[in-house]
């Protein structure tokens, strides 16, 4: 649904993004990672028609960001929820959905019908005719995301959806987008909430104006780290941590009762670690794995470490 | 271009002016001044015994007064245009209006439309107030009913370009201004040719008559087209979103 190829974008002598290249499947919810002037949003506004290109190409559906005439198309087909809500504040719920709702030719009726419905969904239907500068900064989130599907897009933008949200607005918000993906619509979405991409992601990019990495969660938290096994003993001491060293396996963190052992295939390799420990008199509780979180990936990644 | 589109645009600004008391009081204020204060001020002056206005004078007087319909045309959308851009861009709403399907052209003219069309209602009412007040006061002066003419015809001809100039002029100021206050006095420094052509009438250097106010037209007109380029390329969604601070 979105290919972008080697898509670049330069302000003066300033490059925002860099060959980024990428393919997001229909009915995918692809998350967008990076730091602050990663190029995030420089992205999203190449693929919505806002910016354009300095190099390199890209599509949503079959349509060519670049083509004066696949523009309109384009726009037609996404809705964008813009990093800041923008609402008209002097405007009543009901008022802003239904001047974007005008733009992309929706019948009254059923203009009418998709406001309502989109309100009673994100339960401001009950305040449609109160005006949104008067509401809290989660309702307003709410409004404009209402406002991104006003005309039913088949691609969903979101651009940092949950920034300066309280935790109860930003779970509002994250379950809708949940609520969303069961209706296989395609969302690109941009964060730098590593939990919220882990959470409603299947794949996500890591990006620091050139893309770092791309897969899902679990991918990239295994091909960069390799797995890790947390032992759980009744104490630990000396004899036990060098009987797993002389094994020749790397060390993680060790407590007075654990010991995180990184290895390559815990299946088969667990029962020798444990047969050490044993061996060096320590009384094993319990095994679990700890993979390294979509955290450790991210910071990683984006420092160079 | 699609019509509708920029009807849209110009119908919600509507709706938000209909709550700021600030703008419709800044598009009425000027309009009932030459509407109502100077056909006032004429009938003072015709009240004033010896020295009260002739029938000789009063035309003269009352053609330097309506030449401000046309001063106020420029100043009055500096109003709501600023508001209007400058308005969208502290709320940071036209990235979402920019990512719908309608062009940078439907836009620019919905904001053209709503910034000219309260002024320039608002002039018309006040025109017509201006001349019923000022053939009721000076009828028994000069015999005849002095408007309509061919004079107020010509100004207000010409007040609707100098308004559209004062938009377009607005739409580049708005595009490096960050608050409405400095964009509305910026904005209104337009108003100083048009008061330097007055007072040059008034001081004798030339004489507005019809012909030259249809000249002054037609020059309003030219700037007004060279400058809707100038304002489109300032209005460009990449400028918007990326040069617009």
């Amino acid at each position: 649904m979105i290919d972008t190829e080697n898509l670049t974008k330069n302000f003066g002598n300033v490059r925002a993004v860099d060959s980024v290249t990428l393919h997001v499947d229909g009915g995918e919810v692809f998350g967008f990672l990076g730091p602050n002037g990663a190029g995030k949003t420089t992205t999203v506004r190449m693929l919505a028609c806002l910016v354009g290109k300095s190099s390199g190409s890209a599509r949503i559906g079959e349509y060519e960001i670049a083509n004066k005439e696949d523009q309109p198309k384009i726009r037609r087909m996404i809705g964008l929820l813009t990093e800041n809500v923008g609402l008209y504040e002097e405007l009543s719920a009901y008022d802003n959905l239904d001047f974007y709702g005008r733009f992309y030719k929706l019948a009254e009726q059923k203009r009418r019908e998709r406001i309502e419905y989109l309100l009673k969904l994100l339960e401001l239907w009950d305040k449609r005719d109160v005006a949104a500068g008067t509401f809290s900064k989660g309702m307003k989130q709410k409004l404009a995301i209402a406002r991104a599907l006003i005309h039913d897009p088949e691609v969903l933008f979101l651009d940092e959806p949950t920034a300066n949200l309280d935790p109860e607005a930003s779970k509002t918000v994250r379950d809708f987008i949940v609520e969303l993906k069961k209706e296989k619509r395609t969302i690109f979405l941009n964060t730098h909430l590593l939990d919220e991409a882990e959470r409603v992601c299947d794949r996500v990019a890591i990006l620091k104006t050139r893309l770092i990495s791309i897969g899902s969660p679990q991918e990239l938290r295994h091909s960069l780290s390799g797995r890790r096994v947390k032992v759980q003993l009744q104490h630990v001491d000396d004899s036990m941590v060098a009987a797993v060293k002389k094994m020749g396996y790397q060390l993680g963190e060790v407590t007075a009762n654990s010991i995180v052992v990184s290895l390559k295939d815990p299946e088969n390799e667990n029962p020798a670690i444990l047969r050490s420990i044993q061996s060096a008199g320590g009384r094993v509780v319990f095994v679990t794995e700890v993979g390294p979180s979509l955290e450790d990936v991210y910071l990683k990644l984006v420092r160079g470490e | 271009m699609d019509l509708q589109n920029a009807w849209n645009v110009a119908r919600k600004d509507f709706k938000i002016y209909r709550r700021k008391p600030s703008v419709i009081y800044a598009t009425v204020a000027m309009p009932l001044i030459v509407g109502v204060v100077f056909p006032l001020i004429v009938d003072y002056s015709m009240s004033r015994g010896a020295k009260s206005l002739t029938a000789a004078a009063a035309p003269g007087l009352m053609d330097s007064f309506s030449i401000w319909f046309i001063i106020a045309a420029a100043i009055i959308p500096t109003a709501i245009a600023s508001y209007s851009l400058v308005g969208e861009k502290i709320q940071r709403s036209l990235e979402p209006m920019l990512a719908t399907p309608m062009s940078d052209g439907d836009i620019l003219l919905g904001k053209t439309l709503s910034a000219l069309l309260l002024p320039l209602g608002a002039l018309y009412t006040g025109s017509v107030s201006f001349m019923v007040l000022l053939d009721t006061f000076t009828h028994g002066l000069l015999g005849y009913n002095y408007y309509p003419n061919w004079h107020i015809a010509a100004i207000l001809f010409a007040a609707p370009f100098a308004a559209l100039l004062s938009v377009e002029v607005n739409v580049i100021i708005s595009a490096r201004m960050t608050d409405v206050r400095s964009a509305q006095q910026s904005g209104a420094l337009l108003m100083l040719p048009f008061v330097g052509v007055f007072l040059a009438s008034e001081l004798g250097f030339f004489e507005l008559n019809d012909t030259n106010l249809v000249i002054l037209a037609g020059v309003l007109a030219a700037v007004s087209v060279a400058m809707f380029f100038v304002a489109k390329a300032a209005f460009q969604r990449e400028e918007i979103l990326t040069r617009w601070k």
